[in-house]
């Protein structure tokens, strides 16, 4: 299942085609240099939308990460600062903080029989309303470990590197994709989002599944937030506002159908990757304003939109049938 | 298919390089900004400031709108050390979490000044200078001129705080209260937080008015120009005559107030000036050109503003904000 679908390969054409324009402008856009600050960038995102990916393509939505991601890089904050806890162990707790919450969310999606979209969006707010009780101000973390982790990379020929938390971004990728493309859970993430119904008939553990791919999302949720803190070096109760959004763009960039069932990794990593590339080239130019880059997005999206509709067969033979009645 | 496919890509390529294609002189100075956002007047007015100094001068400036996210701003900076500009101009949205990419710029030999706002770090060195007002003395500017109207007579202030623990609330109110501390005649009657909006100050207005009675209350003073738009808005719909029997006098400069000062309503405003890019400029010209260390912090000026000029400053400011 992991060979490229139709639309992935749509998305990797587009991300190179922009990227080769940029770089006809700018050349220096084509150097490792920038290549390497559009993952270490993009790492807080990607990790978001690998998480992402999973739960579209089960037919599901989680609204709920960038606050998850806002409080989990405060609570690491405050954990190292005020607590005194070692930065690895407060990244545990935080990612098993994160996954339980999302445990609890596909619990209460798959018990209560509630609509996804109403329940991770009261997950957003109390993960939002208890990063700000935990504090209002943005926290600095000062370990020395965390001024390592911020400034460890390999160095990539021509300057600029790939670093800690772009690594990690990968490793996400490369998780997600081996459980989504390559397992039987896999398979039945696809399966339930396809059709809920069917896949129970046809004895796959909906319950379960519901409940794991919401604590995955909420794990990488946890994740993003770790990587956030250092990428920033602090922690903040109202940092990624709207994050969760770009996330799901990003996702529905890279293919998948918002109905489930359909939706790739690969696809996800190219939908981040042309945001940040895009966000690069507003910064390089210097004189657009950065919500061009909303813009291109809403247009990208709809771009999809109409290629999911034009490839659907019916719907071709929808507009024939109209075309010819009006002949007629 | 295949062929609309394409079709679309370019039209897209297209859009996203729309009003491109400018080229660049090797020995002009380019300085990238990366601002908090447009949130407020005075902040557009910063940015556009900022493009006319950087005009003036013949500076490159590439301005990124961090839509109040610093994640963003952290992208631009390090967009700008790519892209190897002379100098970085940040406008910071929080106080923390920049030492990691400063450090970067260090490492790059670029100097960063940071504009209106002042960051927490263990390593002062990690920025070149910091530009921004006064808080305080804006806060001393206002009560000073406040002496000198009333004279010996006896006056009850009432003051509209900003928010609760802002740091720019807190430095307005002590710069103020210590010039009333050494002027006996002037008290402050009551001090209540406007949040730094109209809605809310004109609110908290109406229930001093009740309070403390119209004729009691000599002077208004509030921790922004927003706010006394509100209390002027509650003292004429109480039957007061705020700018005449009452005097005003807030901070920032915004072009309503000067509005309100024309029409005789309201009596002096303390500038919180939008020109924080050029006093940057101006240093880092002089470091650029042949090292000259600036000092760490360079205050703005804080200028008082009177009934008598408003007309020309309101007709001046009306379009940049």
């Amino acid at each position: 299942m992991i060979g490229l679908r139709a639309p992935t390969m749509v998305t990797i054409g587009l991300f190179v085609l922009m990227y080769a324009v940029f770089a006809l402008q700018f050349p220096y856009m084509a150097t490792p240099r920038v290549a390497g600050n559009l993952l270490t960038d993009s790492a807080y995102l990607g990790i978001l939308a690998v998480g992402m990916t999973m739960v579209i393509v089960a037919g599901g939505i989680d609204l709920s990460v960038g606050a998850v991601m806002a409080f989990s890089s405060l609570l690491i904050a405050i954990a190292i600062g005020n607590w005194g806890l070692h930065p690895l162990a407060a990244f545990a707790v935080a990612l098993t903080l994160g996954a339980g919450f999302g445990a609890l969310v596909g619990a209460a999606i798959h018990y209560l029989e509630a609509p996804p979209f109403i329940v991770t969006l009261t997950a957003m707010f109390l993960a939002r309303g208890a990063a700000l009780v935990l504090s209002q101000d943005s926290v600095p973390v000062q370990h020395p470990l965390y001024a390592q982790m911020a400034s460890w990379s390999v160095p990539l020929p021509g300057g600029g590197g790939l670093t800690l938390i772009a690594v990690i971004m990968i490793a996400a990728f490369v998780l997600g994709g081996l459980i989504l493309h390559r397992t039987r859970f896999g398979s039945q993430v696809y399966a339930v989002g396809g059709d809920a119904r069917a896949a129970l008939l046809m004895g796959a553990p909906v319950g379960r599944v519901t409940i794991l791919i919401y604590a995955f999302s909420g794990f990488m949720a946890a994740l993003a937030g770790v990587v956030f803190s250092i990428y920033t070096g602090a922690g903040y109760a109202l940092s990624g506002v709207g994050v969760e959004l770009e996330a799901i763009a990003a996702v529905v960039i890279g293919g998948a159908l918002l109905t489930g069932g359909s939706g790739g990794m690969i696809g996800s990593f190219f939908g981040v990757m042309i945001q940040g590339l895009i966000l690069t080239y507003i910064t390089f130019e210097g004189s657009l304003t950065s919500w061009w880059a909303k813009i291109v997005i809403g247009l990208m999206i709809l771009l999809f939109l109409v290629l999911r509709a034009a490839g659907d067969s019916r719907w071709l033979n929808r507009l024939r049938a109209l075309s010819s009645g009006a002949r007629r | 298919m295949k062929s609309l496919l394409k079709l679309g890509v370019a039209a897209l390529a297209c859009a996203v390089i729309a009003g491109c294609g400018q080229g660049q002189d090797s020995d002009q100075l380019v300085v990238g900004f990366s601002q908090i956002g447009s949130e407020s007047g005075w902040r557009a007015a910063e940015t556009r400031v900022a493009r006319e100094q950087a005009e003036a001068r013949g500076i490159d400036l590439r301005v990124s709108d961090a839509q109040q996210r610093q994640e963003n701003q952290i992208r631009a900076i390090r967009t700008f050390i790519a892209q190897g500009v002379d100098a970085i101009l940040l406008a910071p949205v929080v106080e923390t979490g920049w030492d990691a990419v400063l450090a970067e710029a260090r490492e790059a030999n670029i100097p960063v000044v940071l504009l209106d706002r002042r960051i927490e770090t263990a390593d002062e060195d990690l920025y070149l200078a910091a530009v921004a007002s006064d808080a305080v003395e804006e806060g001393r500017v206002a009560a000073r001129w406040l002496a000198e109207e009333v004279g010996d007579r006896q006056c009850g202030v009432i003051e509209l705080q900003g928010t609760v623990g802002a740091s720019v609330a807190n430095d307005r109110r002590e710069g103020f209260a210590e010039i009333v501390a050494g002027n006996p005649n002037l008290t402050i009657v009551r001090s209540q937080s406007g949040d730094f909006t109209r809605s809310r100050a004109k609110e908290v207005m109406e229930s001093l008015i009740r309070s403390v009675g119209g004729p009691n209350i000599c002077a208004v003073y509030a921790h922004n120009d927003d706010m006394m738009i509100g209390a002027i808005q509650a003292m004429t719909e109480a039957g007061l005559n705020p700018g005449e029997d009452i005097l005003t006098v807030s901070i920032d400069g915004v072009p309503d107030i000067f509005r309100a000062m024309a029409e005789g309503q309201a009596n002096a405003t303390v500038e919180l000036t939008p020109n924080m890019a050029g006093p940057a400029f101006d240093l880092l010209e002089a470091y650029l050109d042949d090292g000259t260390a600036p000092e760490k912090w360079v205050r703005t000026d804080s200028p008082l503003y009177l009934a008598d000029t408003a007309e020309a400053e309101y007709a001046q400011r009306r379009d940049r904000y």
